[in-house]
């Protein structure tokens, strides 16, 4: 059992190893980021048929029982969010067959994606809040390697935003784990989840919960902190930041959402409050922003901020429903958001520019890629029956539920301009004439470029489909998973009942 | 000792927020330093100082005797330099690459990755507008 909690680390990490090594023997190294990723995603189906099974599993790593020794968890949370990151993984390694330029695979692509990967798994299944810290680590680093690496100007200019402000929340990140540490003496998660109950300054846990509140939002990018991800996303290429679009983000909410259920729960009135008007600034500024842009990777960038708005409402109303939306967000959304960047980069290499005004005529000469941008970009717009449509559903269901009435108005009317934006870049880069006449069809690739490129578009776009028009099994899913994080008391026993 | 130290983490940052409010990105990287500096001092001070007691085992025995400072505290710090510190190497190269690329440091003047639009006032423009 143990063994399936660590796999997901250490399988990316052997990946790594062995690509590094063969990082100039080109399509060797390629493969086998390919064929790591599609072992990645065995052992994450198998992680999350056993978690489904069990309801949460615990392992202790070194043989040292909780709360002192390492401990590696996952409740049904946590494995799907491996289990998603392995797809998105897949994809992603899949589209950087073509993708990836010779000279980026010998300084080590593939090594570092590998990398950022069993960060982002390490992340998402460590029970400890100090590990957390080393796995964002791992996965930061990672990521700087993979955004500056090529050193293009405008990499270089975007890299070093978002070095500079990720680095600042690393640091406050260290505080509250610190300052948590003080007041509770202890930092393994369940452990937390009682030792907070006896903290005696109750006042003091909420400004550490503050702390932790910022940490976690400079990764998710939420209104005020999301600066360095529109200023950097479009800049490396579209292998690095459709993962980073999907993947990088979502661990800020899923530790947003973890601390957050399971540690900082006692002042509900005053955090989940400010998560709340957090949220909905985040979806009106990230659409907003979105509106005023030309840019084809520059839209998607912003809209993940106002993506991010929603899961973040979720997690505030803190109600069993808004949970559930929250979880089905999360899930539906990491599967459309990397999906359109890679569009993105197909409609570049036809059209020869990410800017709409440069670009045109897609849907008159490949009309199968813009069905395949239609999919996700109404989902993310929420089209019904687009799995989109069911993630809103269920975050407005849970608004009007409280009687927030104007949350819900707000979710809805982003969701309207949303689809102004999508609508843009559909006007834009789909239906208007090549302002140079080009015709930009799929048959100018090579047969083995438009395979590796097309096919992962086109695996995630049915997976979309299929949420859309069977939601039930992914509900009932969310519901299980949402009903875990608002009792832990089945995750706590999980981790230290394991011990004794 | 614990107010002597809560008042250099003080100090250190106070200092770091000034220089990281600076145009000039060496100025920010040094402020980093400064704040991952207190933020490691913030660590050591919340494992609860006990002066002259060191975490050691005596000869002969297996757990060490009597009150002695608490360990855990003291390999997190180190855990959190280790890593700090790389990251810093990382970052100072990449500010180094940087400059040599786009000829600057300050952040007001790069802007390859977010250009200025026509319809959008320019930094100098924008700093002209404001008297200081």
């Amino acid at each position: 059992m143990s063994w399936l909690l660590a796999l997901p680390v250490i399988l990316p990490f052997a990946t790594a190893v062995l690509v590094f090594l063969l990082r100039s023997r080109g399509a060797a190294g390629r493969w086998l980021s390919v064929a790591g990723c599609g072992l990645l995603l065995v052992v994450s189906i198998l992680l999350m048929a056993a978690t489904w099974r069990e309801g949460v599993i615990a392992a202790q790593m070194g043989g040292w029982p909780a709360p002192f020794g390492i401990t590696l968890v996952a409740d049904l949370l946590s494995a799907v969010m491996v289990l998603i990151t392995a797809i998105t993984g897949l994809a992603v390694a899949v589209y950087a067959l073509a993708d990836i330029d010779e000279r980026r695979e010998t300084l080590g692509y593939h090594a570092l994606f590998q990398i950022l990967l069993a960060g982002v798994c390490g992340a998402f299944l460590t029970g400890d809040i100090f590990n957390l810290y080393v796995w964002f680590e791992v996965m930061l680093i990672a990521s700087f390697g993979l955004l500056v690496l090529g050193g293009d100007k405008a990499q270089l200019d975007g890299g070093i935003k978002y070095v500079t402000l990720n680095l600042v929340s690393t640091v406050m990140f260290l505080t509250g784990i610190a300052l948590l540490y003080g007041l509770t003496g202890t930092l393994n998660m369940a452990d937390l989840h009682g030792a907070v109950r006896e903290v005696e300054n109750q006042g003091l846990l909420t400004v550490v919960a503050v702390v932790f509140m910022i940490a976690f939002g400079v990764k998710a990018a939420v209104f005020p902190l999301f600066f360095w991800l529109p200023a950097s996303y479009h800049t490396p290429p579209v292998a690095v930041s459709a993962v980073f679009a999907g993947l990088l983000t979502k661990v800020g909410v899923y530790a947003l959402i973890r601390t957050f259920t399971l540690i900082f729960t006692e002042d509900t009135a005053y955090t989940h409050n400010l998560l709340l008007v957090v949220a909905a600034l985040t979806m009106v500024t990230g659409v907003l922003g979105a509106a005023a842009q030309n840019e084809f990777r520059k839209i998607l960038s912003f809209h993940i901020v106002s993506q991010i708005g929603y899961m973040i409402l979720g997690l505030a109303l803190y109600t069993p429903l808004a949970l559930v939306g929250a979880v089905f967000y999360l899930v539906h959304h990491i599967i459309v958001k990397a999906n359109l960047f890679l569009v993105s980069g197909v409609a570049k290499r036809l059209t020869g520019s990410f800017e709409l005004s440069a670009i045109g005529g897609l849907y008159k000469s490949s009309p199968f890629l813009a069905v395949l941008f239609l999919i996700p970009a109404f989902s993310l717009a929420g089209f019904p029956p687009l799995s989109g449509f069911w993630a809103k559903f269920l975050l407005v269901k849970a608004s009007l539920e409280v009687e927030a009435y104007l949350i819900a108005a707000v979710a809805l009317v982003v969701g309207l301009l949303t689809i102004f934006s999508m609508t843009k870049i559909w006007a834009e880069a789909f239906w208007k004439p090549h302002p140079e006449g080009k015709e930009p069809v799929l048959s100018a690739l090579d047969a083995r470029a438009r395979m590796a490129l097309m096919a992962p578009i086109l695996a995630l776009a049915t997976l979309t489909i299929i949420i859309g028009f069977y939601p039930e099994p992914f509900v009932i899913f969310a519901e299980r998973s949402a009903a875990q994080l608002l009792d832990p008391a089945l995750y706590v026993r999980a981790v230290l009942g394991a011990a004794t | 000792m614990e107010v002597l130290l809560a008042l250099l983490i003080g100090i250190l940052v106070t200092a770091s927020v000034y220089l990281m409010l600076a145009r000039n990105v060496m100025r920010f990287l040094f402020g980093l330093v400064l704040l991952s500096n207190a933020a490691n001092l913030t660590i050591f001070v919340a494992g609860r100082l006990t002066p002259e007691s060191p975490a050691l085992v005596p000869a002969g025995m297996l757990t060490p005797q009597g009150l002695v400072a608490n360990a855990l505290p003291q390999a997190l710090v180190l855990t959190a330099i280790v890593i700090g510190f790389g990251l810093f190497a990382f970052a100072l190269v990449l500010v180094y690459r940087g400059y040599d690329a786009l000829g600057t440091l300050d952040t007001d003047a790069m802007r390859h990755a977010e250009p200025i639009e026509d319809n959008e006032p320019t930094a100098k423009g924008k700093l002209e507008g404001t008297s200081l």
